[in-house]
């Protein structure tokens, strides 16, 4: 350590931004294509889906066939870097009286999370922006629908989205490709939801069913979206946003750089960043006219909470104590079965898309219910590829009559177990509800006063729990599960013993991988730390563009709607630098 | 054949002498190669060339360092009973064909959770055997271990048996080990008949499964979904 110092460099871009994944991905794409100078810092390495997924891998190249590690905990050949756990980089939670634990995931990589992630690519609808006015509950956004639309039709044309215009009053139309036709497994479910009144649609993923420009190829149908496309054929921000920025010549990337604080100076405003470089283990400062954090929610709090002075002793945009408080994620509950019906099954490729190819958007009124969000249905199922955990626990099926259609016994070998395997094999369906939390205010993350990262950063400690509206809620997915599987004759493997003893099978704060809220937009400088264009009350030169601003985040997966606000914001902070505002 | 094939051929046994000579002199051939060049070691630890991120391969790099978890006596018990479990038959081959006990031996070393279960209930087995048969399992003869097997193979018949239930469940997690290693590989995915990973047009479900199913695609969604035509 006797030769440390910090390297401080002459350059002064026009934005330094935190974070490659959806949010720092597309502000670095509209600046550097507005002429703008940009230092883009990421914490991971370089990852560029075309040489670096593990697309079309089968099981046996992987030596565990595909399991998880802690380095990919959605599998081996999954698409993103790290997890719930990061070596030398830990969180603690505050275990105070009725909190549980938030399970905090984290990308190290270009592109960050979106390299894996589900492509669900859904608009939040006019009522998504107001729900205080609907509910009396958290809080409206400053900002409507009308003032999100423009940005999310021109998502829709630049990234492409399939799906279908429905006319629904809170799942808004949009610009959409052709979705894929339903599985066999997704007829039945449609048909059998139908009958329970759950209307069932097209799923709206970020899959190109057809070529939008001469950079992506076209979807090609191998149901491997989580391990990030080597054609461009979904959405990563690696792919379509950031090297596609690279390109312009506007951009200094930065990988493998861990954000440290950002630097301020005596007037308050933002001057620039401190990193370190995590293969030299040397320090950094890099200096900008604004900075843009986009490091994830939780991350971008930190980065705030822990960028303290004289000027900013509660941290920096945080007089008003909001900053990291109104964290939540999606709630989540899952419940599934075999359906008799499709033992000993025909064989042919049904991969498709990645992920489903219908859902259910929220159908009901919460008035009417004891629980005042909603939730949407993901559906799975079908003959998937085999990795590791296939056929795992047969011993609790093939006992079972009403699955196999005969009376056998549980467990076994032999070629009749081979028999068995056939059989079930493509048989399985399965639903996960997710849905809107409240955020409240006593949900948050902090600076532990007592731990450190492998870097010296001080980490975060979580306090978080549930409150009754999220369990009713799982509640009452687990009901409509129950009905759904029941209308079409599926015996029910999973899912179905949870009740109030477990809060009804709701995952853990974290777990849906949805973190939003922790640094809010706002109008009033109080109670956030933002104002409505993802800008620091405090700091007229520092944006945030994450999951952080979201006021609440409906039961819509976050990512389109990131995106949305972040080519938003940094359109502002063009037109602001233009009039010398900034 | 590197280093661990040739200690285990030679635990193996029934290995006749020119191979032993062979697989050491190939262990001693490629040694120093190894240290000379790191990229070769990479590729040994990563054969297939799949994305690694530097940290997993040097996790990769610490469990092929380990020395062999199960004994040889332990591995011929798994290799009999993974081809107990799965057999060869008319449609594809038995578990040791499709290399499972090699599979298992990585697996309990990248997943540390199974080593005691799988330790703990190879022990039981052959306790059991010791007691009945006075012999180790694999030392059974094929009847014997039969019968040993069809005490712990079917989890209603153990259930007022508490002498059994611990067998029960180590052949659950054998049972499911094999499974799992057999099914993921090549001979696995032709016998379950996965078709898939490939690149291809989706045109929806096949016309004779949806008459099969009394199913048919609605006007709307043959309008709006994408299709293509089968040139």
């Amino acid at each position: 350590m006797g030769d440390l110092h910090i390297k401080k460099q002459p350059k002064k871009y026009d934005a330094v931004i935190v974070g490659s994944g959806a949010g720092g991905g597309m502000a670095a794409y509209v600046l550097a294509n507005a002429g703008l100078k940009v230092c883009l810092i990421e914490a991971g390495p370089m990852f560029d889906p075309k040489t670096d997924s593990n697309q079309l891998r089968s099981a046996w190249e992987s030596p565990r066939r595909g399991a998880s590690t802690k380095f990919r905990p959605f599998g081996d050949f999954d698409g993103c870097y790290w997890g719930w756990e990061v070596d030398g980089e830990p969180y603690t939670q505050t275990g105070n009286p009725g909190t549980t634990s938030w399970e905090w995931w984290r990308a190290r990589m270009l592109g960050g999370r979106t390299n894996h992630w589900g492509r669900i690519s859904l608009r939040f609808g006019p009522k998504d922006f107001k729900r205080k006015s609907i509910d009396g509950l958290g809080d409206d956004w400053p900002i409507g629908y009308e003032d999100v639309k423009p940005y999310y039709d021109k998502v829709d044309k630049l990234i492409g989205v399939f799906g279908t215009n429905e006319g629904l009053e809170n799942d808004p139309d949009g610009f959409f490709l052709p979705p894929p036709r339903p599985r066999l497994h997704e007829l039945m479910i449609k048909k059998a939801a139908g009958s329970v009144g759950v209307p069932v649609i097209p799923s709206r993923l970020s899959i190109l069913t057809k070529q939008i420009n001469n950079e992506r190829g076209q979807c090609f149908f191998c149901s491997q979206c989580g391990r990030s496309c080597k054609v461009y054929g979904d959405f990563s921000s690696s792919s379509v946003l950031v090297i596609p920025a690279l390109k312009t010549g506007n951009v200094d990337l930065v990988t493998n750089a861990m954000a440290r604080e950002v630097l301020t100076d005596k007037e308050g405003l933002a001057t620039g960043v401190s990193y370190i470089n995590k293969e030299d283990m040397q320090e950094y400062q890099v200096s900008g006219r604004t900075v843009i954090l986009a490091a994830s929610a939780c991350e971008s709090a930190r980065l705030l909470l822990n960028s303290k002075s004289p000027r900013h002793p509660n941290g920096l945009a945080n007089s008003s104590d909001v900053v990291g408080r109104y964290l939540h994620d999606s709630t989540g509950a899952d419940m599934g079965g075999i359906l008799p019906h499709l033992i000993d099954r025909k064989r042919y490729n049904e991969d498709g898309v990645g992920g489903m190819h219908v859902y259910a958007p929220w159908w009901l009124d919460n008035k009417k219910l004891d629980f005042p969000r909603g939730y949407h249905i993901e559906f799975g199922g079908g003959m998937g590829m085999p990795l590791y955990g296939f056929q795992w626990g047969i011993e609790q099926l093939n006992g079972n009559s009403q699955v196999m259609g005969v009376k056998k016994e549980a467990g076994g070998y032999g070629a009749a177990l081979k028999k068995d395997y056939r059989s079930l094999y493509g048989a399985s369906v399965h639903m996960a509800g997710r849905g809107e939390a409240v955020a409240r205010r006593e949900n948050y993350c902090e600076i532990d006063p007592k731990v450190v990262d492998r870097y010296g950063i001080p980490v975060l400690r979580f306090n978080v729990s549930h409150s009754e509206y999220e369990i009713k809620q799982a509640r009452h997915m687990k009901e409509t599960f129950a009905q759904i599987l029941h209308a079409m004759g599926a015996v029910v493997t999973h899912g179905h013993k949870d009740g109030d003893h477990n809060n009804w099978g709701l995952h853990a704060p974290g777990n849906i991988i949805h973190e939003a809220g922790s640094v809010r937009m706002g109008n009033d400088p109080r109670t956030a730390p933002l104002n409505k264009w993802n800008q620091a009350h405090e700091v007229k030169n520092l944006f945030c563009m994450d999951g952080g601003p979201f006021v609440s985040q409906a039961d819509k997966n976050i990512t389109w709607t990131i995106l949305a606000l972040s080519m938003r914001a940094s359109e502002h902070l063009i037109d602001e630098m233009k009039k010398n505002n900034i | 054949m590197d280093r661990r094939k040739s200690i285990k051929a030679l635990l193996v046994g029934g290995v006749s002498t020119g191979v032993l000579v062979e697989a050491c002199n190939t262990a001693e051939e490629k040694k120093p190669e190894q240290k000379a060049d790191a990229g070769a070691a990479e590729k040994d630890l990563n054969p297939s060339g799949y994305n690694r991120m530097k940290e997993e391969l040097a996790q990769e790099r610490v469990v092929r360092a380990e020395a062999t978890f199960f004994t040889p006596e332990e591995m011929a018990t798994i290799t009999i009973l993974g081809d107990i479990i799965i057999p060869k038959d008319d449609i594809s081959g038995s578990a040791s064909d499709a290399k499972v006990p090699e599979f298992i031996e990585y697996i309990v070393k990248d997943m540390p959770e199974h080593q005691t279960p799988m330790r703990g209930g190879l022990r039981w087995l052959d306790m059991q055997c010791l007691n009945r048969y006075d012999k180790a399992f694999k030392d059974c003869s094929k009847d014997q271990q039969m019968q040993m097997v069809d005490d712990i193979a079917w989890p209603e018949r153990a259930k007022d048996k508490p002498w059994l239930t611990q067998g029960v469940a180590f052949f659950n997690l054998m049972r499911n080990l094999t499974a799992t290693g057999f099914y993921t590989t090549q001979i696995g995915y032709k016998d379950i008949g996965y078709v898939g990973n490939v690149p291809n047009q989706w045109n929806g479900v096949p016309q004779d499964v949806l008459k099969q199913y009394g199913l048919a695609y609605t006007e709307k969604e043959l309008k709006e979904c994408v299709s293509f035509d089968k040139a």
